[in-house]
């Protein structure tokens, strides 16, 4: 447990619900992101306006991040027909099961969905599968 | 609009911050053969912790409903495969569009594919027949 955050993790993930809590204030809307990415490519497009905006300052978020943080850490093992074929099946399996960390789980087990609880316990489970094959037989993305 | 800006932005902040935006801190968090990061726990917990103050009293005043209670395959599929892209990359969607920052062509990859992962779950979810009727 080197590598232990504690206090800095809290305080990221109380920013993370509080910006949840705002979004449905103010626009009444869920802060899924998987939803909220996704619905820009629905067909037929709905309501594109927020949900641009809210990625917008997702990745502004980023840049900023780095001006007093400096840059990112860049992985040297990770290939990019990994980072495809990750990306593949996070894009489809969040569609398909109607959210991720933050619908089901940051929003979904804040308002008690049992439908979230039980995709928060599958995909944890299968990422903690994943995780370790990755590491520890594929040797990739350490 | 102004409002959806400013908490993406406060909701990427607390990613950076937390370590979630960190592919590789989230890989020490699942990760529970290797030297365990446990920091993952306090995220959602922190996070769960606001939300499950807010979310029903202002889901009641909004009367927002959700027409999906039912636990069913479809659910279970999707959050399998989804865990398994988590686990083998280390993004889930939001670090993945915050990390676009970065300018590395790992996320520029990754968001695209997972664009195009979505736009192929939403054509496999299509009732049969709804083409045709189209």
């Amino acid at each position: 447990m080197a590598n232990f955050t504690p206090v800095a993790s809290l305080i990221g993930g109380l920013l993370i619900g509080i910006a949840s809590v705002w979004l449905l204030a103010a626009n009444g809307r869920i802060a899924g992101i998987s939803g909220i990415l996704h619905g820009l490519f629905a067909q037929p497009p709905g309501d594109r306006a927020w949900r641009g905006a809210f990625i917008a300052g997702l990745i502004a978020a980023g840049f900023a991040w780095h001006l007093f943080a400096g840059p990112a850490p860049v992985r040297e093992n990770f290939g990019l027909g990994w980072a495809a074929a990750a990306g593949l099946l996070v894009g489809f399996g969040t569609r398909v099961g109607g959210g991720c960390t933050s619908g089901h789980g940051v929003c979904g087990l804040g308002r008690f969905s049992l439908r979230s609880l039980v995709a928060v316990a599958v995909f944890m489970a299968a990422g903690i599968v994943a995780a370790v094959v990755t590491r520890h037989v594929l040797g990739v993305a350490s | 609009m102004t409002s959806a800006f400013g908490a993406g932005f406060l909701f990427g902040i607390g990613l950076w911050l937390s370590g979630m935006a960190n592919p590789r801190k989230v890989l020490d968090f699942l990760d529970v053969a290797g030297d365990w990061d446990p920091s993952l726990l306090l995220v959602m917990g922190g996070a769960v912790a606001v939300t499950a103050m807010f979310f029903r009293p202002l889901l009641q005043r909004k009367e927002i409903t959700f027409d999906k209670t039912a636990v069913d395959a479809p659910l279970v599929a999707g959050a399998a495969l989804f865990g398994l892209g988590w686990g083998l990359g280390g993004y889930c969607p939001g670090p993945a569009l915050t990390a676009l920052s970065n300018l590395s062509s790992e996320a520029l990859v990754f968001v695209a594919a997972m664009i195009a992962g979505g736009i192929l779950g939403r054509i496999s979810l299509r009732p049969a027949g709804s083409l045709a009727q189209r």
